[in-house]
């Protein structure tokens, strides 16, 4: 059984609805102790550190977090979920989980494009992600494989050896991490077509082990 | 570096398209899921669908649409039409779209852009835009004015302005239809969305004129588009979004080419 872990952080229901295209099954909870009965977690979200932080703290998540990824059984964040498990967040000046060490980051406003015009923020839309080496929930995609991205802050890891892969927007920032059993993507694989399915099948078979 | 976003539109009456679509074969003509499914395989990179139905009754027909098409595309879509209130907000995005597209609603109540962006992010709402080229006065000092009901009622509001409130407001993008373009096939008023986009700094979708695949190329550099809506130009089979796509790549725009 896979845990999606909701924590008032938008809608979930479209990594359960991926999830079931997949046929793998999966429960939607809030409950701490639910997850003792899974597997595997998925850790999703769109929103604010800040409000995340605290609906996490309410429910005694954030602690159940740090225990089931110290437990080295397969973690997969996304987006929001990504940015949480760092140390802190620019986003509402937010104390994060802490679960790897590094800080969340806005985009600068004047970021300017090749032409000298301003980029947009969010960086919303598909982007290319270059990584550094290969890792088996990576496995399997086109070389110019895009990914749905929508997001105006983004993660960066003290430890770049924690950074499996990189996407260009104004700068180069982080936009897959990998540590052990924990895998998180700044980018919507539930939205990302056929290679973010890709992306999530590995997950839904990967035994915990990072490659390196 | 980021693509450039071509985005199918498909209008929806009574949960049935109605611009006749004519896909090959014996798919179901009238069937939005089943055109969503085509666009998806054919790569496009996003999806709206704009609710043009009437009664309010039969409101509930696109939320069983919106949870078809999410149990069938695996890309980002957005629900435009009638939607009046952040609770239809909540039971759009619960059905399992991404976004909330928000028109003549917002013109009536600003509001709205405002609560939907608290209750959901800003990624969550499109300003959606229906603009006439109009003379140059002091309160339309663009010379852009915005219309709502598909472009019968003039609001006195300038297009500029109005995109810039939005913007602060809490939309997460603007969807810029011109209604002087929309369906001519003739091209985007490339000159508006110009404007529009380089004074803002969410992404603008441009919409409204699309008829070959020179004119998506204007748009996204001339025009400084980050998306391009598309109806006619692939509802009629003229193009599929691969020929365009590869048009654009050839021509030095950044589109995305593998799905």
């Amino acid at each position: 059984m896979i845990g999606i872990v909701d924590y008032k952080a938008g809608n979930l229901t479209s990594v359960a609805r991926a999830l079931h295209y997949l046929g793998v099954p999966c429960e939607v909870t809030d409950d701490p102790e639910m997850l003792d009965a899974c597997d595997r977690i998925i850790f999703p979200g769109v929103g604010a550190a800040g409000e995340a932080m605290i609906n996490l703290r309410n429910k005694g998540m954030d602690r159940r977090l740090r225990e089931w990824v110290a437990s080295g059984k397969p973690t997969l964040g996304i987006c929001l979920g990504t940015q949480v498990i760092f140390d802190r967040s620019e986003e509402n000046d937010a104390a994060c989980l802490g679960i790897v060490p590094g800080s969340v980051r806005r985009f600068p406003e004047n970021m300017k494009d090749q032409e000298g015009r301003f980029l947009k923020i969010p960086h919303m839309g598909w982007n290319q992600v270059a990584f550094s080496r290969p890792h088996p929930v990576f496995t399997g995609l086109p070389a110019e494989a895009e990914f749905y991205f929508v997001h105006s802050y983004y993660p960066n890891p003290t430890d770049s050896g924690y950074a499996l892969a990189w996407t260009d927007y104004g700068l180069r920032f982080c936009a897959v991490i990998a540590r052990r059993n924990l895998v998180a993507v700044q980018f919507h694989p539930e939205k990302s077509g056929i290679p973010g399915l890709q992306i999530l099948a590995n997950f839904c078979r990967w035994g915990g082990q990072d490659a390196q | 570096m980021l693509s450039k976003r071509i985005i199918p539109c498909l209008d929806v009456r009574d949960g049935k398209l109605t611009k006749g679509i004519k896909f090959k074969g014996n798919i179901d003509i009238g069937d939005p899921v089943e055109a969503a499914r085509e666009y998806y395989e054919q790569g496009a990179d996003e999806i709206v669908f704009y609710d043009i139905t009437a009664s309010s009754d039969a409101r509930n027909i696109i939320l069983d649409v919106v949870r078809r098409v999410a149990e069938t595309i695996f890309i980002p879509f957005s629900v435009g039409g009638g939607i009046r209130s952040v609770e239809d907000m909540r039971a759009v995005i619960l059905a399992g779209a991404e976004k909330i597209s928000i028109n003549s609603e917002a013109v009536k109540n600003p509001d709205l852009i405002d609560e939907g962006a608290k209750a959901f992010g800003n990624q969550c709402v499109v300003l959606g835009m229906d603009v006439k080229k109009v003379a140059i006065r002091p309160e339309i000092p663009s010379g852009y004015e915005i219309v709502i009901h598909g472009g019968r009622i003039f609001t006195g509001r300038d297009a500029l302005q109005w995109a810039k409130e939005g913007e602060v407001r809490g939309a997460g993008e603007i969807c810029l239809n011109s209604i002087d373009a929309d369906g001519t096939q003739e091209g985007y008023e490339v000159d508006l969305t110009r404007m529009i986009s380089s004074q803002v700094r969410i992404p603008v979708i441009a919409s409204g004129g699309a008829g070959n695949p020179e004119h998506l190329l204007d748009v996204l550099t001339e025009g400084l588009a980050d998306a391009a809506l598309i109806a006619s130009i692939v509802h009629y089979r003229t193009h599929t979004i691969q020929d365009l796509k590869s048009y654009l790549n050839g021509n030095g725009v950044k589109v995305r080419t593998q799905w």
